[in-house]
């Protein structure tokens, strides 16, 4: 096991992240943050108090389950679904930042924009993530990354949150 | 072919003591220490039980009319294998034996096989209805000279028609073999009545239906001096009201099944039907007070209520599919599991449970002999410290419907003797009867 | 978990991960999404041996929002009603490729005969059989009693539940009544002893034969469905005698604590065990029942199929 990220790394990544979303999104009263549960959504939650403070504006945060849309449903156990709330200001038209924390074979994203056709018509969907660990298995790729980690196929990522796991921590294990 | 006789060496009496006995012409020969004959065929008993011949009181063969379930033949052939010499046959066929005819006809088949005698019951009403009585005084007068009446599967519900059956049957020593099933608290039941059926939705069958029957027929037999045998006990209610009444010398003997001395109505739970049978499985607290009652003599035989179904009949819902299951097999392992490794009978009890009585509540005069010099020989041999496991698929019955399946069992049937005649060496059927 | 058999079949955990999938699949469908693609490709049929247009309807349309294709096999003019046996029939699905079988049945056992059998290989629901369960319907009614009367709880702890009429035939109560248990709720039966089944004594429950005793003390009055036909088979007098003692009629009503509430599984006998204004009244929440039934069946099959292990060779 070692550490990839420490908490002041996730820190100033998500930082960072805050404000390449400000600057590519000059019209910052349409952005919406929509983490995918469950780190997804606690660093969603992040990013947009981060952006609130840059933007001195209240962005607008949600989060969206993806689980009834996965393909793979049928290779794993059956899951307890995650709440989903999108914000007042819905998603039709809106820029809307979809946040993960480790993007890999890119079939979440994929979900994820399946369960966000469903609820309307954005104008543009972008995507953060915290890590980018590569093997992507359809053509997908993030808009803002936190850092790009190359991994085996062998090695698993697993991204620590102090609102879950009480510390902030990125490591990367050999199974 | 042609043998000049057995001579089985080294085997245990039912009394326990060790002897040789030489089978020759029918009869058995002589019984000793050391008997030897060069001309005999040799058969190693050490470590086996010989026996009477187990007779059975209650069978359902299914011919004529369910040729497809059982035959008088297979039938045979089943209970030559489980040890049987004697089967009696209920009538509850299609026609049903209410006449001389039929009776007739069952017992010619049963003297074709040559496996064992087969006695046929008589029903008691016509058309087993419970209301007019059927040509009692024809069947015993018949060549199959029927003694035991029933109208098994159903009740003989109506008293006054019970009372006459009871009174007639005395001209000729007869018995009236009583299927005790109340028959408005049973509408429909499907198991016992109780924690289990309250659980599964399955209509409940109190055992107050079959006591009510029970302590009734009991003070009419009482009332009109006949013979009364009470089939397949299953309540502990049942065996206190048989208790009183022998206590008070009135003319009753009983029969428990075998499955009802080790199954329970838990089995339900898997909603098989091959656990459904009349009268259903009961508790543990009931099976417990059966064997109690078989080994002080309460309860006077066992009987295996053998009733073979087709697989449709059970491979079905449990409310759709047939009552009853296969028997003649594995009724003397599971005596032996339940009543003597368990040390609450010996096998000279075994022996009188399971032939003696049973010939003599039937009227069978050449089975049920104690083994002794002259006697028919209608003898079988168990090996008790043997096992083997039940098969479905390997029953010799044409049914496949035995509650035993994958049950390892004590006690494997080696040999069956019928008049002297071997249908059975070595578990294996060596004289298949006559043809179907 | 394979089949829902009974709710003897799901641990607390379980039967909780059920109503929490229910309440989110009630947002989902409440907001705009009335289709999810989850359960595309997969085959679910309604096996209705007995007739039953609600509940059938109802796990048809939950089936039909996850995306699943379903046949509907029902009673009217097919083999299940022509007398071919349950083997055959399912044979006949499992040559149709069936995931899931939801069966109602008049017998009792038939869905675990179904599921025990080597005849198919489809997940077994059962949707009513016989006098014996039906837990769709419990773990609705538990959806329901949660979100009026736990406040927040995930469980049902410590909630009262007074199960009233035909509890001897009724497989709703059946499933309730382990349900309830299973989640913290006390359950008092109230029914006529004719109508309570021998061996009921070791049940986990209260047994009275005085409604208005019981009403005041508890938080949900479910009153059961009693069938015309038990009349004739001695088990109470008649009509007027059942509703006089075990029927919720508006005098009954005003004996219920403020916020308690009254459950009917349906369909009701208006007048007899539930007077019409007792039905249509602020504290009935017998419609919501039945809305959320889809959302709880929707979980359930969810529960049961989105996890099932792919065949050889599919990846
Ligand atoms: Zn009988």
């Amino acid at each position: 096991m070692s550490v990839a990220l420490s908490a002041l790394e996730i820190s100033r990544a998500l930082t960072r992240i805050s404000h390449e979303i400000l600057e590519a999104n000059p019209s910052s009263d349409l952005i919406t943050i929509l983490g995918i549960p469950t780190r997804g959504a606690h660093l969603a939650v992040r990013i947009a108090a981060s952006m609130s403070q840059i933007a001195a504006r209240e962005i607008p945060v949600g989060m969206l389950d993806i689980t009834m849309h996965r393909d793979d449903l049928r290779m794993h156990p059956p899951r307890p679904l995650m709440p989903t709330s999108i914000p007042s200001s819905g998603i039709q038209g809106r820029d809307i930042v979809l946040v993960d924390d480790v993007l890999f074979s890119g079939r979440t994203i994929r979900a994820a924009l399946d369960a966000l056709g469903e609820i309307g018509r954005p104008r543009t969907v972008q995507l953060a993530a915290l890590v980018d660990r590569g093997h992507r298995e359809l053509p997908i790729r993030a808009d803002f990354v936190g850092k790009n980690l190359p991994t085996s196929t062998t090695q698993s990522v697993k991204v620590h949150l102090t609102e879950i796991d009480g510390i902030d921590q990125v490591v990367i294990e050999d199974n | 072919m042609t043998v000049k006789g057995y001579l089985i060496k080294n085997a245990q009496m039912p009394d326990g003591g060790i002897k040789d006995l030489l089978i020759t012409d029918g009869r058995i020969h002589s019984l000793a220490v050391g008997i030897n004959d060069a001309t005999a065929t040799i058969i190693d008993a050490k470590g086996c039980v010989v026996l009477p011949g187990l007779v059975d009181l209650h069978t359902h063969l299914r011919q004529p009319g369910r040729e497809d379930a059982e035959t008088v033949l297979s039938g045979s052939r089943s209970g030559a294998k489980g040890g049987f010499t004697a089967i009696s046959a209920m009538p509850n066929t299609s026609p049903v034996a209410d006449n001389a005819g039929v009776v007739e006809q069952v017992f010619r088949l049963g003297q074709q096989s040559g496996l064992l005698d087969v006695f046929p019951i008589g029903a008691v009403t016509q058309g087993l209805e419970g209301a007019a009585l059927s040509e009692i005084g024809a069947m015993a007068d018949s060549i199959a000279q029927v003694r035991v009446f029933s109208d098994d599967g159903n009740c003989v519900f109506d008293p006054l028609v019970m009372r006459r059956a009871l009174e007639y049957i005395k001209k000729f020593n007869g018995v009236i073999a009583q299927h005790a099933q109340e028959p408005s608290l049973t509408v429909g039941s499907q198991m016992n009545e109780g924690e289990v059926s309250a659980v599964l939705g399955l209509k409940g069958w109190p055992a107050v239906a079959e006591e009510a029957i029970i302590a009734r027929d009991i003070l009419l037999v009482d009332h009109v001096k006949s013979r009364l045998h009470i089939c397949h006990v299953t309540t502990a209610g049942g065996v206190e009201i048989i208790r009183w009444a022998k206590a008070r010398g009135i003319n009753v003997t009983a029969e428990v099944t075998p499955h009802h001395l080790l199954l329970t109505d838990e089995l339900a739970r898997s909603y098989d039907p091959v656990f459904k049978v009349n009268p259903p499985l009961r508790t543990q607290k009931d099976v417990m007070a059966l064997r109690e009652a078989l080994a002080d003599g309460t309860i006077d035989i066992v009987a295996t209520d053998h009733a073979p179904h087709t697989m449709e009949s059970k491979e079905c819902e449990w409310q759709e599919a047939s009552f009853g299951m296969l028997g003649l097999e594995t009724a003397l392992s599971i005596v032996q599991k339940t009543m003597v490794d368990s040390k609450l009978m010996d096998w000279a009890q075994v022996a009188d449970r399971l032939s003696t009585a049973p010939a003599r509540i039937g009227g069978y005069s050449d089975q049920g002999r104690n083994l002794e010099i002259g006697a028919k020989a209608n003898v079988m041999i168990i090996n008790p410290s043997a096992s083997w496991t039940v098969d479905k698929d390997l029953v010799v019955s044409k049914s496949r419907n035995t509650p035993f399946h994958g049950y390892e069992l004590p006690g494997v049937v080696t040999h069956t003797f019928f008049n002297g005649m071997a249908t059975l060496i070595d578990g294996a059927l060596i004289n298949s009867g006559g043809s179907e | 978990m394979r089949h829902l058999l009974s709710i003897s079949d799901l641990s607390k955990a379980e039967a909780v991960s059920i109503l929490d999938t229910a309440t989110e699949l009630a947002r989902v469908s409440d907001g705009a999404v009335k289709k999810l693609p989850t359960l595309r490709g997969r085959t679910i049929v309604n096996l209705f041996a007995e007739d039953s247009t609600r509940t059938r309807i109802s796990f048809e349309a939950a089936a039909k929002r996850l995306s699943a294709d379903v046949i509907n096999f029902s009673a009217k003019g097919s083999s299940v009603s022509k007398g071919e046996s349950l083997k055959d029939t399912a044979l006949t699905l499992q040559a149709m490729g069936a995931d899931a079988v939801v069966i109602r049945h008049g017998a009792s056992g038939a869905p675990q005969r179904l599921a025990d059998s080597e005849w198919m290989l489809a997940s077994v629901i059962n949707a009513g059989d016989g006098t014996h369960e039906h837990p769709s319907q419990a773990l609705l009614d538990a959806f329901t009693i949660r979100k009026h009367c736990a406040k927040g709880a995930p469980d049902l702890a410590g909630i009262r539940v007074a199960i009233v009429g035909d509890v001897l035939h009724s497989r709703v109560a059946r499933s309730n009544i382990l349900l309830l248990n299973l989640l913290g709720a006390s359950v008092s039966l109230v029914a006529p002893p004719t109508l309570l089944p021998v061996g009921i004594e070791k049940w986990p429950v209260d047994i009275s034969y005085d409604f208005d005793a019981v009403i005041p003390s508890v938080d949900v009055v479910m009153m059961l469905r009693v069938q015309q036909e038990r009349m004739s088979n001695l088990f109470f007098p008649n009509a007027r005698e059942y509703s006089r003692y075990f029927g919720l009629n508006s005098d009954r009503l005003k004996l219920m604590s403020p916020h308690s509430i009254v459950m009917h599984p349906g369909p009701m006998n208006r007048g007899l065990e539930i007077a019409a204004e007792v039905a249509d009244s602020a504290r009935s929440v017998i419609v919501e029942q039945v809305s959320n039934g889809v959302s709880v069946r929707m979980a359930i099959l969810y529960v049961l199929l989105a996890g099932q292990s792919l065949e050889a060779g599919e990846k």
